[in-house]
């Protein structure tokens, strides 16, 4: 068990007012004040709804907000939500608040809520991101029931999605975790998802905090925890997410937290993954998914501009990454006019798995090997798009899937980079 | 005068054979240590390669830029030239004690200079190397952000950037090491004012199109770019 000793003693105060508890919604939040008014009330509504006789808290960890977002959150009053949504609770639905630093930190901030959680002895907890405009009384519900009464350590969210939204997830993320760990899991980076008490616990005992790696990739090493400790997990369907406003640009840290933190965790993983063979469906619960196939404007030509630039500037530093052949292919389709241009599927998983290899005998610094990442990234998302441009759901499933297959079919090859001396 | 020849002669062979066995101990003594010096050097050199060896100093080596100017001047490995460097200076020290012993005058306030400077040289050859590893990552850290942002000609700002600080390095070094302190100076001065008048220069006039473009691309998005979507990689 978790000592709590970060904890404040105002917070711990607070903790002990609320007692012990049956849900717990965690909201880490940083300056949210033009979101997370309107996500508390509609969190409200969905614990009021469906869980009225449950005991239930709020707890926001806060990470230095100045424009009153803590206030927003403990300000909600539970009678406006009775009014608009017309059902009532049998018990006090508390909102605790602490700012556990003056500069956002995710790691700390889930810490933070996990040390709650299990303090209160919550037996079923989500987290819900305070920039998800999109959620719905039913989230609440479709994240909370399968842990509360379904007997599910961890509920992994899916969503209806654009084909296009989502790229790293689609490209990298998803396969390279369904083809190591052997689990299909879709939104392996989490923005909210369910955990039960047990999982919480052991993943705040086990997990290796303020180890500077995954300052913002908690949700995906508690996804990586839930599938080596043999937890049991479902995926359940939310609705439709629209992307984060600004999000688009931050591709270097978006790399750093979600492939950075998958990197890490393949040398302590290990075992756990180098036996792994082919990969399983988890159980999933509600409607199946769908890609939304509105048109996109996408700029295919700086795109691929930042990728021949990347493989041209960046020569010396792929040379310390990739093996010869692997950097030769990559110059030669450097090369290649932009109706020619294809960044195929074996050469990108090839690249991928050269860079995991690399990564973990940390040929050079480490955060420079996931920003060299990022332009070879933006030549596969040219492809991607290029590819499925026109294509239905169905056809962009299948690439995905092709994709995925590809990385099944080449662990082989990690493995033996992975083992190489050099 | 046959006797007073064959006395001064005699004289003469006992001077010499009494100042040999006065320096014969010593110079016994002087070739011991030399013995034990190379010794001792070369178990330094052994143990200083395997730990070097351990630590994966050639990596480092090569991250800091060293490894690719020593296989330009078909020198061994970082590893190899540090263990011999390391050798021929322990095992020049003892020779160097051995012929202090000897008494011979004038040698002693040399060897008592060069072995006041070792600490010098060891800080100087530690200065350049992290010098040079602090400049390579830096170069490289700019090269990465610059393709990233896009930004114009990352390769010239990252060397920009390495020179700036192996610049500095150097400059440290030389400082260390006492050698022409006053010439180092003005040559830094010079070196470094003439840097930035060069960057102010390419940068103001003959990059004037580029800097312009840069800023524009950064500051003014045009109607194309405002009517396309962001992917989200997320």
């Amino acid at each position: 068990m978790e000592d709590g000793n970060f904890l404040t003693d105002d917070f711990l105060r607070q903790l002990i007012n609320v007692g012990e508890v049956d849900i717990l919604v965690g909201l880490p939040t940083h300056n949210n004040a033009k979101t997370v008014g309107s996500i508390v009330h509609t969190i409200r509504t969905g614990i009021l709804r469906s869980f009225p006789r449950e005991r239930a808290v709020i707890i926001n960890a806060d990470g230095g907000s100045r424009d009153g977002t803590p206030e927003l959150i403990t300000g909600v009053s539970i009678d406006d939500v009775r009014r608009d949504s017309g059902v009532y609770a049998l018990r006090t639905l508390h909102a605790i608040s602490t700012k556990y630093a003056s500069t956002p930190q995710s790691e700390v901030a889930m810490r933070t809520i996990m040390a709650a959680a299990e303090l209160l002895r919550a037996k079923a907890c989500i987290v819900i991101s305070p920039e998800s405009e999109s959620v719905t009384p039913e989230w609440i519900s479709n994240l909370v029931r399968p842990v509360y009464s379904g007997g599910f350590d961890l509920v992994s969210p899916t969503y209806h999605r654009h084909k296009f939204d989502g790229l790293l997830m689609t490209n990298l993320l998803y396969p390279m975790v369904r083809a190591l760990y052997g689990v299909r899991i879709r939104e392996a980076y989490m923005p909210e998802f369910g955990f039960s008490g047990r999982l919480g616990s052991q993943f705040l005992g086990q997990n290796r905090w303020n180890d500077g790696i995954g300052e913002n990739g908690t949700e995906l090493r508690l996804t990586l925890a839930a599938v080596t400790g043999g937890f049991r997990i479902c995926q359940s369907f939310l609705g439709k997410k629209d992307p984060v406003e600004g999000r688009a640009a931050d591709l270097v840290p978006a790399l750093r937290h979600s492939v950075g933190v998958l990197f890490s965790a393949l040398e302590p993983d290990f075992n756990a993954w180098s036996t792994v063979s082919g990969s399983q469906e988890v159980p999933s619960i509600g409607t199946d998914p769908e890609l939304i196939l509105d048109p996109l404007r996408v700029n295919r030509k700086r795109l691929r501009d930042m990728f021949v630039s990347g493989v041209s500037e960046l020569e010396s530093v792929f040379q310390t990454i990739l093996s010869a052949a692997t950097l030769a292919e990559l110059k030669r389709i450097a090369g290649l006019r932009e109706e020619e241009f294809r960044y195929p599927a074996e050469l990108w998983v090839r690249t991928v798995y050269e860079f995991a290899a690399a990564y973990q005998k940390s040929v050079i610094s480490r955060d420079h090997i996931i920003q060299a990442l990022a332009p070879l990234f933006r030549g596969r998302v040219f492809t991607f798009v290029v590819e499925n441009r026109n294509g239905s759901a169905s056809d962009v499933a299948n690439h995905i899937e092709g994709l995925c297959l590809e990385f099944e079919r080449l662990k082989p090859y990690l493995l033996e980079i992975w083992k190489s001396k050099q | 005068m046959r006797e007073l020849i064959i006395s001064e002669l005699t004289q003469a062979v006992q001077d010499l054979a009494r100042g040999f066995a006065h320096y014969l101990p010593r110079l016994i003594v002087m070739l011991i240590l030399a013995f034990v010096g190379w010794l001792i050097a070369y178990l330094v050199k052994i143990i200083l390669r395997s730990i070097l060896r351990l630590i994966k100093f050639d990596r480092l080596s090569e991250n800091a830029g060293a490894s690719q100017l020593l296989t330009k001047a078909a020198l061994p490995s970082a590893t190899e030239m540090l263990s011999r460097f390391v050798f021929w200076v322990t095992w020049l020290g003892f020779v160097l004690l051995g012929i202090s012993v000897l008494g011979i005058l004038g040698l002693q306030e040399q060897i008592t200079k060069f072995f006041l400077f070792l600490p010098h040289l060891f800080v100087s050859v530690l200065i350049l190397f992290f010098g040079m590893l602090a400049a390579g990552f830096a170069a490289r850290a700019a090269l990465l952000g610059a393709v990233n942002a896009n930004v114009p000609s990352p390769r010239l700002l990252s060397l920009a950037v390495r020179s700036i600080i192996m610049v500095f390095v150097l400059s440290i070094v030389f400082e260390e090491l006492g050698l022409a302190e006053q010439t180092m100076l003005v040559a830094f001065g010079i070196a470094f004012g003439a840097l930035m008048l060069g960057l102010a220069i390419a940068f103001g006039i003959g990059g004037k199109d580029l800097a312009r473009r840069f800023l524009e691309e950064k500051f003014v998005r045009t109607r194309k770019e405002q009517d396309e979507d962001e992917l989200s990689p997320l």
